[in-house]
C-alpha cells in the first residue's frame, strides 16, 4: 500500500493554482525529496498531506483522509513543519512530558537519550535555547515518535552547517528504518541528495520530475564537449547547456550513452545541476 | 466496553488533563500568581492599616482597651451577631474585588490570545503535528477560562478571607481580648459564604459564555490584530445603530448596547448577571442596606439567575461562537503578525 496516494490533487488561492492535478504515489521505505522553487506548490502539497488544508482532488495517506481523519493521522504521521516554532515559554522538561502524555507512540526513554547527546537541560526555556539547539530538541521530541511517515519542510534553515550534518545524520542513523517512510522538501539539495532514494521536482503546482535515485542516474547524463564537438552535442538536443573554462556542458535526459561518450567525458549530473536545468524559466 | 476502547477513553481524558496543563504552563503568571500576588497585596495593605490604626490611637492616646468589652458583649443580642456577621460578609466581598478584577483582565486576553498567539508565533505547527484534535484544544481553553481560572480566584479570595480574619483576630486580642474573636468569626457564615462563591462559578460561566465564544472566534479567526478586531466590530456596529437610530424614531441602540455589545465583551465579570436579575422578595425597608446585599449574594439569587432566558439565549450563541471558533482552527494557521 502506498503511504501517500494524491489523484488529481488541486489547490488553488484565488487566480492562482497552487497545485495543479497533481499525481503521486509514495511507497513505504522511501527517502524522498520534493523539490521546486519558492512558490512552486512544495508547502501547498505537504499542508494537505498532513490536513492542514482544504483541496481538491483525492489524497490518501496512510489509506486515512487527512482532512476527516486529521487525529487518527497523527498518530502515524510526524512533522517538523519549520525551524523554531516550539513555543518559546515551553520548558524542555514540560515539552517531553506533554508529548509523552498524548501521543501514544512516543517513547520517552529514547527522546532523553537523544536529549543526553546534547547540551540541552531539562529546567531550560525554549527562549534560552539557540536556534541550532530548538531544532535538536524538536527532532529528539519528533524522533522518539515512531511513526510511519515523517514529514519534513526545510527543516534545517539558518542553521549552520554542523547542526545541518547532524541533523541529518541522525535521522538517517537512528530513526529510519525499512518500515518509516520521510518526505523532506529542503533549498539545500546537495546536503540531502545522498541520503534520499527518490527525487520529485515540482514546478508551477506540477510534479515535472518523479524518480528513484538510481533511474535519474540511469537517465541523466552530463557531458563536458570541447568546442569544435558542441554543434554535435547540440543536434542531440540537451537539456540545459553552461558554459565553463570555454568549454561547454550539456545535460542529456535519456540519451545514448555510448553515443555522448563520443562527444567527451561523462559524467553523472548532480541534483542541483538537475534541479537548475530543469527549472529554467522558472523566474523569467 | 473492551479493554481497547476503555485504554482509549483513558488515554483521552488524560490527554485533556494534559491539554488544561499545557495551558497553566503557559499562562501561570495570570492564573496563578496573579490572584496571589493580589492578596498579598490586599494582606499588605490591612497590616499597614492596623498598623497605622495603632500609630494614630497610640498619638492621640486613645485608649481602646479601656472599652469594657465584657459589659458591651452582654448587651449583643442574637440579632446583633448576625448583624455584624453580615457585615463582615459584605466586608470580604468588597475587599475581595480587586481579585475579580485582576481576574476579569487576565481571563479577557488569555481568550483573545489563546487560539492567536501560537498562529503569530507558528508554534500551531508544533501542537498541530501531535494527536490532538481542535475540539479537544479549543474545549481545554474554554474550561480553562470557564472553570478553572473562576476556582483558582475564588481560592486566593478565600485565602484572603482567611488571612484578613487571622489579622484582625491578633490585632483585636492585643488590643481587645479574648471576647472580640466571636465577633469577627462565624465559620457558619464563612462557610456559606465560600459555599455561595464557589455555586455561582458554573453560573457566571453559563453567563460568560458569549464572551468566551467571542473573544475565541476573534482570537481563531483573524490574520492579525485580534484585539482590534474583537472590541472594534462591535463598537462600530453600535456606532452605527446608535446614528441610525438618531435619524429614525426607533430605539434599538439602547438594547444593543446593553445585550448584544456588553454581552460580547464583558460577561465575564463575574456576577454581572445581577444587573438583569429582578429579584422577588427583595427586602422592602430600603435603609436596611445588609439586608438587601445578602439577598442578592444569597443561593436564591444565584438559583433565579437560571431562570433568566437571556442567560441562556447567550450560552446558546456563546456555543455557537465557540463551535465556529474550533471550525476555523482548522484551516487558520497563518497570521501576519
Amino acid at each position: 500500500m502506498s503511504v501517500v496516494q494524491a489523484r488529481n490533487l488541486s489547490k488553488r488561492y484565488g487566480a492562482t493554482i497552487a497545485l495543479d492535478n497533481v499525481n503521486l504515489d509514495i511507497q513505504p521505505g522511501r527517502i524522498v525529496g520534493l523539490v521546486g522553487p519558492n512558490g512552486a506548490g512544495k508547502t501547498t502539497a505537504l499542508k494537505a498531506i498532513l490536513g492542514l488544508a482544504e483541496f481538491d482532488g483525492e489524497l490518501s495517506v496512510l489509506g486515512m483522509n487527512p482532512r476527516s481523519q486529521r487525529t487518527e493521522l497523527m498518530q502515524q504521521v510526524s512533522f517538523i513543519a519549520d525551524v523554531a516554532v516550539l513555543p518559546r515559554w515551553l520548558r524542555v522538561g514540560d515539552a517531553v512530558d506533554f508529548v509523552g502524555g498524548v501521543h501514544p507512540r512516543f517513547s520517552r526513554e529514547k527522546c532523553l537519550a537523544f536529549l543526553a547527546r546534547t547540551k540541552i537541560q531539562p529546567t531550560q526555556r525554549v527562549r534560552e535555547l539557540s536556534k541550532g539547539m530548538i531544532v535538536q530538541l524538536h527532532l529528539a521530541l519528533i524522533m522518539a515518535i515512531d511513526a510511519k511517515l515523517l514529514i519534513l519542510d526545510e527543516p534545517t534553515l539558518g542553521l549552520d552547517i554542523l547542526y545541518r550534518k547532524e541533523f541529518y545524520n541522525s535521522l538517517l542513523g537512528d530513526y529510519f528504518d525499512e518500515q518509516k517512510t520521510i518526505l523532506v522538501t529542503t533549498h539545500q539539495i546537495e546536503e540531502v541528495e545522498h541520503i534520499l532514494t527518490d527525487l520529485l521536482f515540482i514546478k508551477e503546482g506540477r510534479i515535472v520530475l518523479n524518480a528513484s535515485m538510481d533511474e535519474v542516474g540511469e537517465r541523466f547524463a552530463e557531458v563536458l564537449v570541447n568546442p569544435d564537438q558542441a554543434d554535435a552535442a547540440r543536434a542531440l538536443k540537451p537539456l540545459y547547456e553552461r558554459q565553463i573554462f570555454g568549454k561547454s556542458i550539456f545535460l542529456f535526459d535519456g540519451a545514448d550513452r555510448a553515443h555522448l561518450a563520443q562527444l567527451g567525458e561523462l559524467h553523472k549530473p548532480s541534483i542541483a545541476d538537475l534541479f537548475v536545468a530543469t527549472m529554467k524559466g522558472t523566474y523569467a | 466496553m473492551n479493554t481497547s476502547s476503555m485504554n482509549m477513553s483513558a488515554m483521552n481524558s488524560n490527554k485533556f488533563a494534559w491539554l488544561l496543563k499545557r495551558e497553566f504552563w503557559e499562562y501561570r503568571g495570570g492564573f496563578f500568581m496573579a490572584p496571589l500576588i493580589t492578596t498579598a497585596v490586599m494582606l499588605a495593605i490591612t497590616i499597614l492599616a492596623l498598623l497605622s490604626a495603632e500609630f494614630t490611637a497610640h498619638k492621640h492616646g486613645i485608649q481602646l482597651g479601656g472599652i469594657n468589652i465584657d459589659q458591651v458583649i452582654e448587651h449583643v443580642g442574637e440579632g446583633d451577631y448576625t448583624k455584624v456577621h453580615s457585615a463582615i460578609d459584605i466586608g470580604l466581598m468588597g475587599m475581595s474585588a480587586p481579585i475579580g478584577i485582576v481576574f476579569c483582565f487576565v481571563v479577557f486576553f488569555y481568550l483573545l490570545g489563546a487560539l492567536y498567539n501560537d498562529r503569530a508565533d507558528r508554534s500551531v505547527l508544533f501542537w498541530k503535528s501531535l494527536p490532538l484534535s481542535d475540539l479537544e484544544t479549543v474545549l481545554a481553553k474554554v474550561v480553562m477560562a470557564a472553570l478553572i481560572a473562576p476556582v483558582l480566584a475564588v481560592a486566593a479570595m478565600i485565602a484572603l478571607h482567611l488571612g484578613f480574619l487571622i489579622l484582625l483576630s491578633i490585632y483585636s486580642l492585643f488590643r481587645i481580648g479574648v471576647h472580640a474573636l466571636p465577633l469577627l468569626w462565624s465559620p457558619t457564615h464563612l462557610v456559606a459564604l465560600w459555599l455561595k462563591l464557589l455555586v455561582s462559578i458554573p453560573v457566571n460561566a453559563l453567563w460568560a459564555l458569549p464572551t468566551i465564544g467571542w473573544l475565541l472566534l476573534c482570537s481563531s479567526y483573524v490574520r492579525s490584530k485580534p484585539f482590534l478586531w474583537a472590541v472594534l466590530m462591535p463598537v462600530l456596529t453600535g456606532v452605527i445603530i446608535s446614528w441610525v437610530n438618531l435619524l429614525q424614531n426607533f430605539s434599538l441602540s439602547g438594547w444593543y448596547w446593553q445585550n448584544i455589545f456588553g454581552r460580547l465583551l464583558f460577561s465575564i465579570v463575574p456576577f454581572s448577571w445581577l444587573q438583569k436579575l429582578t429579584l422577588t422578595d427583595m427586602p422592602d425597608s430600603a435603609d436596611d442596606d445588609l439586608r438587601v446585599l445578602n439577598h442578592v449574594l444569597s443561593l436564591d439569587s444565584i438559583g433565579a439567575a437560571l431562570t433568566m432566558p437571556s442567560l441562556w439565549i447567550g450560552a446558546a450563541a456563546g456555543t455557537a461562537m465557540i463551535g465556529a471558533a474550533i471550525w476555523f482552527r482548522r484551516s487558520r494557521i497563518e497570521s501576519y503578525a
